[in-house]
């Protein structure tokens, strides 16, 4: 396990204090680049932190740190490591923890914590942070003596990246980082007596889907975050191929399969696509790859793809029976279930069923606001369609949380997996920004546009601060509507239109960006939307483009909570239904 | 959808810090309602036993079971709800008792199998261990003569055949990939 760095002096055996053997654990664990915020219980561990090879970058916020860490992590696959101090510090990484937790992100989290001789007595920044994390960590750990450092790191980033990964809090006592032991290591495979993250499936549980795939008239398979997580991609690609099963995705699915693959159907839920969730509704069979059926993705329960059989393909078992009854559970990794089912499964065309989907496809088409004019307008979705052009749909793109995170799933097509970061199931607002910087450095290669609304972007705007002292660059795209938009869309449908709270006063973007010395650029008018792209792709440092859409655009079409997930409202196209939204005529492909 | 009954778990646990606290907190996190909770040592070192109580139909035992597994220091989850098991519990009862009453509470306590512990002039305590049922059963008895205190403990409970429990070396359970 440990990577030979060579930029790491060999000091087994050596006496070395706590601080030094936390960042020996972290480099032995691979770690090259971290994110945090110093503080005085952690003081120790930033002191030894200068011999080791280890980037360490500053954020302006525990929360940036702690999403930095999780960005890193889903750019890459491997586990993100944040570190703050005590108190503050530590309580700051919770809503980075908690949108990891949800989206089992494999995060370790270091905190510092006061000495052990003081736990429990209200010192100066003690907050009992191991308490706090419990409900949002896969597991966490109060460190309170040197020798316990090292074998619980090597734990925690064990714990952290197997089986359904998960964020790890190591909450180490001041003291425990001051005292000194020899420090030892051990590359043996890990064994926790109650742990087990690894199920192979039942040879009849396989059997059972197998049968239910032969005879299936109107199948649909679901790529769920397990296809990305489990490298599942070419299998589900290879199964697909053979039985021509159409394939939908979960918002965090998205680039699972490929977007342009003729069986793609697109993303199912709330803000899916209306072919999609009519399907759903008259399949036959569902086969769930890697996903959980979080609300969001099923509307009503009761009235939940009510024809279909369930094959529930999932590495947690916690999560079979949950929400949706499965009729044939198979416990195991997405990817290997897809391989071991393979060769059992039939060829087949199923001529009929992808010419019914067709067909459903055809009528929700009007509702495509890419093939409407914008007549003078700026649209948020024309903006993220015309991103995905001249990106050549090819940038990394990491959004943030409400209307534009829809509008990004819908118009922005993925091929690839790990292109697309959100906050899916905790839904953070202020994720983008610092995720973004941390997708950046897992992917220095890559263009990183950070995708957010004004409203996301000023919760963590300080990072931008951190992108201009790391000269690291990312392209911002601010989808600028003057409202807290998705929350103002909700008001609009089901509270009578009354705008509480929603509109939104905002910085001059553009000059925000240029007092940090980076680059700012004001989109009013489609016209202006390539040069702004291409300019910022050939700009060097981060820069900040503000799109200042249609203030009052909605996102369709919708499943309102709860509702059945046949009944979406539709983006209404009857001229004159929505007079101040001319948008509805429609209008010639572009 | 199954009926809710009252459901008993073994939950074995390593003695670490804070393990009772992830337990709870599980329960409380997943509006699993606990009834009782019980936690003592084991004939292994280092390995804790919980009995659980709870209300749960079929489908939620399966999920308190699931979610109890996910948990690090969990061993081994047991839901012995349907099994042949010795279920106790443990009440010590103050009853208001003068001496013209006092023959009649202790013929009570003797058809109960409980135990008188202390006596004062007007009072006296008993000890009764037994199923929840029969402990109740004994209170509703001796509330008219007036119940000035009231302590019992949750259920401890246990199968009546030898089950292996290898804690040592636990294995997960095969039913566990067919979570359904």
């Amino acid at each position: 396990m440990t990577p030979a760095n060579p930029k790491l002096k060999n000091r087994l055996g050596e006496s070395l204090s706590g601080a030094h053997i936390i960042w020996e654990a972290l480099v032995r664990e691979g770690v090259e680049v971290c994110f945090g915020y110093p503080g005085g219980a952690i003081m120790p561990a930033y002191d030894a932190m200068i011999e080791y090879p280890i980037h360490h970058v500053l954020t302006r916020h525990e929360q940036g740190a702690s999403h930095m860490a999780d960005g890193y992590a889903r750019a890459s696959g491997q586990v993100g490591v944040c570190i703050a101090t005590s108190g503050p510090g530590a309580t700051n990484l919770v809503t980075g923890i908690a949108t990891a937790m949800l989206d089992s992100i494999p995060m370790v989290c270091i905190t510092g914590q006061v000495p052990s001789a003081l736990i429990g007595s209200d010192a100066f920044q003690e907050t009992d942070i191991t308490g706090c994390t419990i409900p949002v960590t896969k597991h966490n750990y109060l460190v309170t003596n040197a020798e316990q450092i090292a074998p619980t790191i090597r734990e925690a980033f064990y714990i952290a990246r197997s089986g359904r990964p998960g964020p790890v809090v190591v909450d180490i006592t001041k003291d425990a980082q001051q005292q000194s032991c020899v420090l030892e290591w051990s590359d043996e495979e890990i064994v926790l007596p109650g742990y087990r993250p690894d199920y192979a499936p039942l040879a009849e549980q396989l059997e059972e889907a197998v049968e239910l795939i032969k005879n299936a008239k109107r199948p649909i398979i679901f790529a769920g975050h397990g296809i990305i997580k489990s490298q599942g991609t070419e299998a589900l690609m290879k199964f697909v191929e053979k039985t021509n099963i159409p394939v939908a995705c979960t918002l965090l699915g998205l680039g699972g399969f490929p977007a342009n693959h003729p069986r793609n159907l697109g993303m199912m839920g709330m803000h899916g696509e209306t072919w999609v969730n009519k399907a759903i509704q008259d399949a036959d069979l569902i086969m769930a790859v890697g996903m959980r059926f979080d609300d969001r993705v099923t509307g009503n329960l009761k009235t939940y793809a009510p024809n279909a059989k369930k094959i529930h393909v999932e590495l947690d078992p916690a999560e079979i029976n949950k929400n949706v009854h499965a009729d044939v559970p198979i416990v195991g990794d997405a990817r290997a279930v897809l391989q071991e089912l393979l060769p059992h499964v039939d060829k087949c065309d199923r001529p009929d069923w992808l010419a019914y989907i067709d067909q459903i496809k055809g009528d929700s088409a009007v509702r495509d606001i890419k093939n409407l004019p914008d007549l003078g307008k700026l649209y948020a979705a024309h903006v993220i369609h015309d991103l995905y052009r001249f990106t050549e749909g090819k940038a990394l793109v990491v959004t943030d949380v409400g209307q534009h995170q829809m509008w990004e799933a819908q118009y922005y097509k993925h091929d690839y997996p790990r292109k697309l970061i959100t906050s899916g199931g905790l839904g953070t607002m202020g994720f983008a920004l610092p995720a973004g910087i941390g997708a950046k450095f897992a992917q220095p290669g890559d263009s990183v546009w950070v995708i957010c609304g004004d409203g996301g972007f000023q919760m963590t705007q300080a990072e931008l601060s951190t992108c201009a002292q790391e000269g690291i660059k990312v392209n911002v795209a601010i989808i600028n509507n003057g409202f807290l938009g998705m929350v103002r869309q909700w008001q609009e449908f089901f509270f009578g239109g009354r705008y509480v709270a929603t509109p939104l006063l905002s910085p001059d973007f553009v000059k925000i960006a240029e007092a940090h010395a980076l680059t700012g650029i004001r989109v009013e008018k489609r016209s202006e939307v390539e040069d702004a792209v291409r300019k910022a792709e050939a700009t060097e440092g981060t820069v900040v483009i503000d799109f200042r859409v249609e203030q009052e655009d909605s996102v369709y079409p919708m499943v309102p909570a709860g509702a059945n997930l046949h009944e979406m409202i539709e983006r209404p196209h009857k001229p004159g239904s929505h007079s101040h939204n001319p948008i509805f005529e429609t209008g010639e492909d572009e | 959808m199954s009926q809710s009954v009252k459901r008993t778990f073994a939950v074995f646990v390593e003695d670490k810090p804070g393990v009772l606290n992830r337990v709870a907190s599980l329960f409380r996190r997943r509006s699993f309602n606990i009834d009782s909770l019980n936690v003592g040592a084991t004939q292994e070192p280092g390995v804790s036993r919980m009995t659980i109580v709870c209300d749960a139909d079929e489908n939620k035992a399966k999920r308190i079971e699931a979610n109890l597994y996910k948990m690090v220091n969990v061993l081994w989850v047991d839901d012995i709800t349907h099994k042949q098991t010795i279920n106790r519990v443990l009440a010590l009862i103050k009853v208001n008792c003068n001496r013209e009453q006092r023959d009649e509470v202790l013929k009570i306590c003797d058809v109960f199998r409980a135990r008188a512990i202390d006596m004062s002039p007007d009072r006296v305590t008993i000890e009764i261990t037994g199923p929840q049922d029969k402990v109740e059963g004994l209170v509703s008895v001796l509330r008219p003569f007036g119940i000035l205190e009231l302590v019992q403990t949750g259920t401890v409970a246990m199968t009546r055949g030898v089950e292996k429990h290898d804690l040592a070396h636990p294995t997960v359970p095969a039913s566990r990939s067919s979570a359904a």
